[in-house]
């Protein structure tokens, strides 16, 4: 398909490990930006990447995997894919890869795109039949068999994979109560305000919601959950129990060879390791987000393929792109949820909209710059919070409180 | 099958063969061009695969909606041009469309 051939004289090597949506965009954009050489996409799971985020909906509609890449694209763009395969241990000294069968690989440049695993929390009854975790395609479907209309749906953790798994089985009928150790849903990863209006849209559409609580383990019947036990000695009775308490990344391979990691591969803002041969990208990595202090994990699509841009440059050897304001996305009912920037301390709160319609933005600021927004079916006001966060640009929020006043018409310039 | 030709960031012109029934943004994504990302895989969520329609092209693909038309109105180089790729299902109709891709 390419008309340019770097790489292929020397055959240059990139192996990825990892055939998620990172590593699966990864090997296309080499190809896109003319890399020659061989390319090995290793996955532990046996399919080609596919969009995750369709999974939270999977297992009311049926829809079908939707595929990262049309399946024959790989061969096409001669990207070979070894699934099903483990990769077990890198040799930085050598430059290889050995996988689960004891094969070796050589690498000119290894990608680790590993992703995460979910969170699992060491309860009585944890390991009942009807305990499930939401990260692929196998747990989608295992979900998907696990519900019925006529048992609840305990959900532990309201971040926003249970919040996207309990709107999609409210929408089947399906009985859900959602479990929250901290005051607050989504305290880890959204605003006060944001919290308080999901929770009454939540509630709104029959979601029943209890926060502050301690878990005390999960009681079964015949081997499987029927209810879960809490701390203050009540029970709340379900047919099956997700886990959405967050994602651990997979460093592993990482960390026993040295690379530096803290709680995620430590990487720069080309995607590279403590080792220059040696990339990582996506849910795995603990990465610099401009506009913040140090590193931090952001496990979205949007990261992931922004990484994936920027270890494609490094490998070809091209200037990096700017960088972005980290966002992600999350439906939730018939409401779109996106969310840009990381709110900034002190900051205040301005909303605009009327949660109550569904459609509504809040704007974080202080001194006048954005450092957040967080909308919902308000397309317009993310762009536009997005933009003015990327370019500080000053605005005037008790005009963007006023939703008749033009986006346009807010800024200060 | 309908031959849409995409002008790309670069400025070099590529003319793919789309089938019916599928985006222009399946044309650039399943050719592996370069400019469309697609990150939301369709969704009409993330505005990535924003591209500029030829005027003289523009009844060729149906109008776009509310949702698309805010996406577009704040992304980087919109103007009336502007769509997404994401949004213009190939018909008949588009058979001879010039898009040109945004520098996303």
């Amino acid at each position: 398909m390419t008309d340019t051939t770097r790489g292929a004289s020397t055959a240059e090597r990139v192996i990825v490990v990892g055939a998620g949506h990172a590593g699966g965009t990864l090997a296309a954009l080499l190809r896109q930006g003319g890399f020659g050489g061989l390319i090995t996409v290793f996955g532990q799971e046996e399919h080609l990447p596919y969009h995750r985020p369709p999974l939270s909906k999977y297992f009311t509609d049926g829809q079908p995997v939707k595929w990262l890449r049309d399946p024959d694209f790989y061969a096409e763009q001669k990207i070979s894919f070894l699934l099903g395969q483990k990769v077990v241990s890198l040799d930085r000294a050598r430059k290889t890869v050995r996988t689960g069968l004891g094969d070796e690989h050589p690498y000119d440049h290894l990608v680790l795109a590993t992703g995460a695993t979910p969170r699992l929390l060491t309860l009585p009854g944890g390991d009942l039949n009807g305990v499930l975790t939401l990260r692929n395609l196998t747990d989608a479907q295992h979900l998907r068999s696990a519900i019925t209309t006529d048992g609840a749906l305990a959900i532990i953790g309201g971040g926003f994979v249970g919040l996207e798994v309990a709107s999609a089985a409210r929408n089947r009928g399906t009985e859900v109560i959602v479990l929250e150790r901290e005051a607050r849903i989504l305290a880890r990863v959204a605003s006060e305000q944001l919290s308080t209006i999901m929770t009454s849209l939540h509630r709104d559409r029959g979601t029943q919601i209890r926060t502050n609580v301690q878990i005390a383990g999960l009681r079964g019947h015949n081997g499987s959950v029927v209810a879960v036990q809490l701390a203050d000695g009540s029970e709340i009775a379900c047919s099956s129990v997700l886990l959405g308490v967050g994602a651990i990344p997979r460093q592993e391979l990482a960390l026993e060879a040295g690379l530096l990691c803290d709680q995620g591969i430590i990487v720069d803002d080309a995607a590279r390791t403590s080792d220059p041969a040696i990339l990582a990208i996506g849910d795995v990595t603990r990465r610099p987000v401009p506009g913040t202090e140090g590193h931090r994990r952001l496990e979205s699509i949007p990261s992931a393929v922004e990484q994936a841009q920027q270890a494609a440059s490094t490998i070809l050897g091209v200037p990096q792109v700017a960088p972005e304001v980290p966002w992600f996305w999350s439906d939730q009912f018939d409401l779109k949820l996106k969310i840009a920037g990381i709110v900034a301390p002190e900051s205040q709160a301005t909303l605009r909209g009327d949660p109550a319609t569904g459609r509504f933005a809040l704007f974080h600021h202080r001194d006048g710059v954005l450092s957040a927004v967080e909308s919902s079916n308000s397309a317009a006001e993310f762009m536009a919070g997005r933009k003015y966060i990327t370019h500080q640009t000053p605005i005037a929020p008790l005009r963007l409180a006023d939703a008749a006043t033009s986006l346009r018409d807010c800024v200060l310039v | 099958m309908p031959i849409i030709t995409y002008i790309l960031p670069d400025s070099t012109e590529r003319r793919l063969e789309v089938p019916t029934g599928q985006t222009v943004m399946e044309g650039s994504v399943r050719n592996n061009l370069p400019g469309i990302i697609a990150e939301c895989g369709g969704g009409c969520s993330c505005a990535t695969c924003h591209v500029y329609v030829d005027a003289a092209w523009a009844h060729a693909f149906v109008e776009a909606n509310d949702d698309e038309a805010a996406l577009v109105e704040f992304a980087d180089g919109a103007c009336a041009e502007s769509r997404l790729a994401c949004q213009l299902v190939v018909t008949e109709a588009a058979d001879g469309a010039r898009v040109t891709v945004a520098n996303n």
